[in-house]
C-alpha cells in the first residue's frame, strides 16, 4: 500500500496520452466514465433549460410565454431528455464506469472496447432523438402512447429510434457490468465482500439486461406503426392500444429501478463512509437490490389501473406492488441504523445522503398511495404522479448522483472542490427541490391534471410556489456547476483517500488512478466497510483530512449482533 | 496497446489474468447477449398469440398463403448450417484449418440460400400486393389462391404485419450472421485461430444456433398451424 499523498502521480490517467485521438478512441473505462460524465451533464442542463421553460409558462394562467404547442413539445422533450439521456446512464455509466472496475480490483471491465462502442451508441441515440426537434411535433409525453404518438408528425420517427439505439448501449453497458462483477473480481473479493455499490450495480444490470430488449420491440413496432402502418397498435387496423402500453411499461417500469438501484448503492457507499461505520445489514441491503430487480418485472400493470385492464390483474398488480415496499424498507432502516451505531461525519456527499432519505422515503411513501387501487383512480395522471416521480427519480436518483459525484470528485480528478460553496448549493438543491415539488402533491391531490396548459386560478398559489422552487434549484445546480469547473483548475489537490474510506478505489490507487489503475492487483482481505478494523489494519491512509476537517475517531463498537 | 502479461499467449488481453479467464468471460458476455435476442424476439411473439387468440379464423385462412414447402426448405437449409457451423468448431479443436475453413464457407453459402428463399417468397407476395397492415392491397392469384377471397378477410392484414416484422427481423440476423462468417473466414484464412484459441467461432456459433432455433419457432407457428 502506498502512503496516501497530497500530490498527484506524475502519470495518471487523464495525462497519460493526451492527444484528442486517444480520447476519441480510449478503452480506459475511467476516461470512458468521464466522458459519459460531459454527455449526461450536457443532456441534463438541455433538459433542465426544457424544465425551466416549463415551469416559466406555468408561473401564471394563459399564455405566459409560449403557445400550447410549444409547452406539449417541451414538456415531452424534457422527459424523453431527462429520462433515456439523463438518468438511465447517469449512475452507471459515469460511476459505474468509473469506479466499479476498481472497486473489484480489476484492470478494466471484462469488455473495454464493447465499452466504447455503447458511448458511441448512446451518443447516436442522443443525436437521432434531438433531431426530432428540427423535424418537429413530437408532443404526446415521452410514454409516446399509441394510436396518438403515430398520428402526429414525423418526429416521432426519430425519437422512437433514438429512444432504440440508446437502448443498445444500456444493454451492452449492462451485459459488460455483469461479466465483470462475475469474472474480474480481484482475488479474495468474495461476493459478500463486494461493495454495496457494485452489489447495485449487479442488479441494475440484470434489469438493463433483461428489460431494455424489450423497449426495443416496442419501439421498432411504434416505428414500422407510424412508417408503414402495420396496425399491431392502431385499432383503425385491428390492433391494440393496449397491448402497447403493456409492452411499454414491461419495461419502463423496470426502467425505473435502473433508475433507483445506483442511487442505493451510492447512498449506501456514503452512509458506511461517512458513518464511519460497517453498514448495518450489509447481505439484506446486498440482496434487496436483487429483489427490487425481480420484483420491479411482476409490477408494470400498476401503470394502467385505468387503461381497461382486467380487474383481477389490477389488484395481483397492486398487491405486488406493495411488496416492493420491503426490500425498500429494508435498505432505508438499515442506513438509519448505520448512522445511528456510527459517527456521522457531515462532509457534502454526506449532506445529500441525509437529503436522500428524505426526498426518496416521500417518493417512496407516495408510490406505495399510487399502488392503491381506489386511490390510485382518484390521483391518476395528476400533479400527484408528477410529485411522486419527481421524488423518487429527481429526489432518488439525481440527490444520490450529486452525493456520488462530490465524494468520487476528489478520484476522478484529483482536486477538492470548495466545501463552503458546496454546502450551500446543498442547501439550495434541498430547498428548491422540495418547493419545486411539495405543492405539486397539493395541487394534484385537488385534481389538477398532469401535462395541462393551462389550470384554474385555485391552482394558481401552487404553480406559482412550484416555479419559485425550480428557480432556486437550478441555481443551487447552476452553482455547482461552476464550483466544479473552478475546482478543475484552481482546487485544492486531494490525497488519495479525502474521506478516510475502505473501498479499493481509495484505498489502493492514487488521485487520480494510474491508467492500469493498480500498480499491483490488490488482495482483498476484508469487508469494504469494516471500520473497526480499519486502526489496527490501516495506520496510514484511511484518517482522511476531507475538506480540511478530520474524520472523526472510529469508534470501537461490537456490531457482531448487526 | 499493452502486451499480454508475462508468460500467457498472444490473445490474451492485458486485463485478464489468464486464457481461462478471457474464455469465460467471453463466453459469458455472449449468452447474456442471446438472452436479450430472445426478450428482443419475445415480444413480437406476444403480439402474435395476442392476435392469434382473438382471431384464429384469420390466422387459418393466411398461413394457406404461405407456401410450407419453400419455408420447409429453409428449416434444412438453416439446420445443415447449424451443423456446419459446430462440426467447423470440432475441426479446429483438432488442429484442422482447411476442415475449419471449408465449414465455415459451407455456413456462409447456407445462409446465402436461405436469404434467396426468403426473397423469392418476399417477391412473390408483393408482387400479389400483399404488403403488411395499411398497404395490403391483395390481387390477382397467388399459389393458386384467388386473391379475391381474401380481400375482405377481416384482419387479416394484421397477421401480415406479423409475418413481415417475425420473419425481417429474422432475415436481417441472418444477413448479419453474414457478415460474422465472412469475417471468420478471413480470419481463419490469415491464421488466427488454432486448438488454443477458437474463441470468435464458438461465440458466432452460439449466436448462429440461436438464428437457427429461432426460425424452428417461427416456420411452424407461421406457415403450418
Amino acid at each position: 500500500m502506498h502512503a496516501s499523498s497530497a500530490a498527484a502521480p506524475a502519470v495518471h490517467y487523464l495525462n497519460n496520452e493526451k492527444t484528442i485521438k486517444s480520447w476519441i478512441t480510449t478503452v480506459d473505462h475511467k476516461r470512458i466514465g468521464v466522458m459519459y460524465l460531459v454527455a449526461v451533464s450536457l443532456a441534463f442542463l438541455a433538459g433542465g433549460i426544457l424544465a425551466l421553460l416549463v415551469r416559466t409558462e406555468l408561473a401564471a394562467p394563459g399564455e405566459t410565454i409560449m403557445g400550447p404547442d410549444a409547452y406539449n413539445q417541451s414538456f415531452t422533450l424534457h422527459a424523453v431528455l431527462m429520462v433515456f439521456a439523463f438518468i438511465i446512464p447517469a449512475i452507471p455509466a459515469v460511476m459505474g464506469n468509473f469506479v466499479l472496475p476498481i472497486q473489484l480490483g480489476a484492470k478494466d471491465v471484462a469488455f473495454p472496447r464493447l465499452n466504447l462502442a455503447s458511448f458511441y451508441i448512446y451518443l447516436i441515440g442522443a443525436v437521432i432523438a434531438l433531431t426530432a426537434l428540427v423535424v418537429g411535433r413530437v408532443d404526446g409525453g415521452w410514454t409516446f402512447y399509441a394510436p396518438y404518438s403515430t398520428s402526429v408528425g414525423n418526429g416521432v420517427l426519430f425519437i422512437t429510434m433514438g429512444v432504440f439505439v440508446m437502448g443498445f448501449s444500456s444493454i451492452l453497458t449492462g451485459l459488460n457490468f455483469i461479466v465483470t462483477v462475475h469474472k474480474m473480481r480481484a482475488p479474495g473479493l468474495t461476493w459478500s465482500r463486494l461493495p454495496l455499490f457494485v452489489w447495485s450495480i449487479y442488479a441494475t444490470s440484470i434489469v438493463q439486461v433483461l428489460a431494455t430488449p424489450v423497449i426495443g420491440i416496442t419501439m421498432l413496432l411504434l416505428f414500422l406503426e407510424k412508417l408503414v402502418g402495420i396496425g399491431i397498435f392502431d385499432p383503425a387496423l385491428g390492433g391494440d392500444p393496449v397491448l402497447f402500453q403493456h409492452f411499454f411499461w414491461f419495461y419502463s417500469h423496470p426502467a425505473v429501478y435502473i433508475m433507483i438501484l445506483p442511487a442505493f448503492g451510492v447512498i449506501s457507499d456514503l452512509m458506511g463512509t461517512f458513518s464511519r461505520n460497517r453498514v448495518q445489514g450489509y447481505k439484506f441491503v446486498a440482496l434487496s437490490s436483487v429483489a427490487i430487480a425481480f420484483l420491479g418485472f411482476l409490477v408494470w400493470g400498476h401503470h394502467m389501473f385505468v387503461s381497461g385492464q382486467s380487474a383481477v390483474s389490477s389488484i395481483v398488480f397492486s398487491l405486488i406492488t406493495y411488496l416492493i415496499g420491503i426490500p425498500t424498507g429494508v435498505k432505508v432502516i438499515n442506513w438509519v441504523l448505520t448512522m445511528y451505531r456510527g459517527s456521522v461525519w457531515l462532509q457534502t456527499p454526506m449532506l445529500y445522503a441525509l437529503m436522500f432519505l428524505i426526498t426518496f422515503s416521500i417518493g417512496g411513501f407516495t408510490g406505495i398511495m399510487l399502488g392503491v387501487l381506489a386511490i390510485d383512480v382518484h390521483l391518476h395522471d395528476t400533479y400527484f404522479v408528477v410529485a411522486h416521480f419527481h421524488y423518487v427519480m429527481m429526489g432518488g436518483n439525481v440527490i444520490a448522483a450529486l452525493g456520488g459525484l462530490h465524494y468520487w470528485w476528489p478520484k476522478m480528478f484529483g482536486r477538492m472542490y470548495n466545501e463552503t460553496l458546496a454546502r450551500i448549493a446543498a442547501l439550495l438543491v434541498f430547498i428548491g427541490f422540495n418547493l419545486t415539488f411539495f405543492p405539486q402533491f397539493i395541487m394534484g391531490s385537488r385534481g389538477m391534471p398532469r401535462r395541462y396548459y393551462d389550470y384554474l386560478p385555485e391552482f394558481e398559489i401552487f404553480h406559482q410556489l412550484s416555479t419559485l422552487g425550480s428557480y432556486v434549484l437550478g441555481v443551487g445546480l447552476f452553482m455547482i456547476l461552476g464550483y466544479g469547473i473552478h475546482s478543475l483548475f484552481r482546487g485544492k489537490k486531494a490525497p488519495a483517500n479525502p474521506w478516510g474510506a475502505l473501498t479499493l478505489e481509495w484505498t489502493h490507487t492514487d488521485s487520480m488512478p494510474d491508467p492500469h489503475n493498480f500498480h499491483h492487483t490488490p488482495v482483498v482481505t476484508r469487508g469494504p466497510y469494516d471500520y473497526h478494523l480499519a486502526p489496527e489494519l490501516f495506520n496510514d491512509g484511511v484518517s482522511g483530512d476531507g475538506a480540511g476537517e478530520s474524520a472523526p475517531e472510529i469508534v470501537h463498537r461490537d456490531t457482531s449482533e448487526a | 496497446m499493452a502486451q499480454p502479461a508475462a508468460g500467457q499467449p498472444a490473445h490474451v488481453k492485458h486485463y485478464f489474468v489468464s486464457s481461462d479467464q478471457q474464455f469465460d468471460a467471453a463466453k459469458m458476455g455472449m449468452w447474456l447477449f442471446l438472452i436479450t435476442e430472445i426478450l428482443l424476439f419475445s415480444g413480437m411473439f406476444v403480439a402474435y398469440t395476442v392476435y392469434r387468440v382473438w382471431h384464429p379464423e384469420v390466422f387459418l385462412a393466411a398461413s394457406d398463403l404461405l407456401d410450407w414447402k419453400l419455408g420447409g426448405l429453409n428449416t434444412l437449409v438453416l439446420l445443415g448450417s447449424s451443423f456446419t457451423v459446430a462440426f467447423g468448431i470440432q475441426r479446429i479443436q483438432k488442429g484442422d484449418r482447411k476442415g475449419l475453413l471449408i465449414n465455415l464457407g459451407l455456413t456462409l453459402l447456407c445462409a446465402g440460400i436461405f436469404m434467396l428463399i426468403k426473397y423469392v417468397e418476399y417477391a412473390g407476395k408483393f408482387e400479389a400486393g400483399i404488403f403488411p397492415g395499411a398497404n395490403f392491397n391483395p390481387t390477382g392469384t397467388y399459389h393458386g389462391h384467388d386473391m379475391a377471397d381474401y380481400a375482405d378477410i377481416l384482419f387479416l392484414p394484421q397477421f401480415f404485419s406479423i409475418y413481415f416484422v417475425m420473419t425481417g427481423i429474422h432475415g436481417f440476423h441472418v444477413l448479419i450472421g453474414m457478415g460474422i462468417f465472412i469475417w471468420l473466414i478471413i480470419r481463419s484464412y490469415k491464421g488466427d485461430f488454432s486448438p488454443e484459441y477458437y474463441t470468435p467461432i464458438e461465440l458466432s456459433g452460439l449466436y448462429w444456433h440461436l438464428v437457427d432455433i429461432i426460425w424452428i419457432f417461427l416456420f411452424p407457428l407461421l406457415y403450418l398451424i
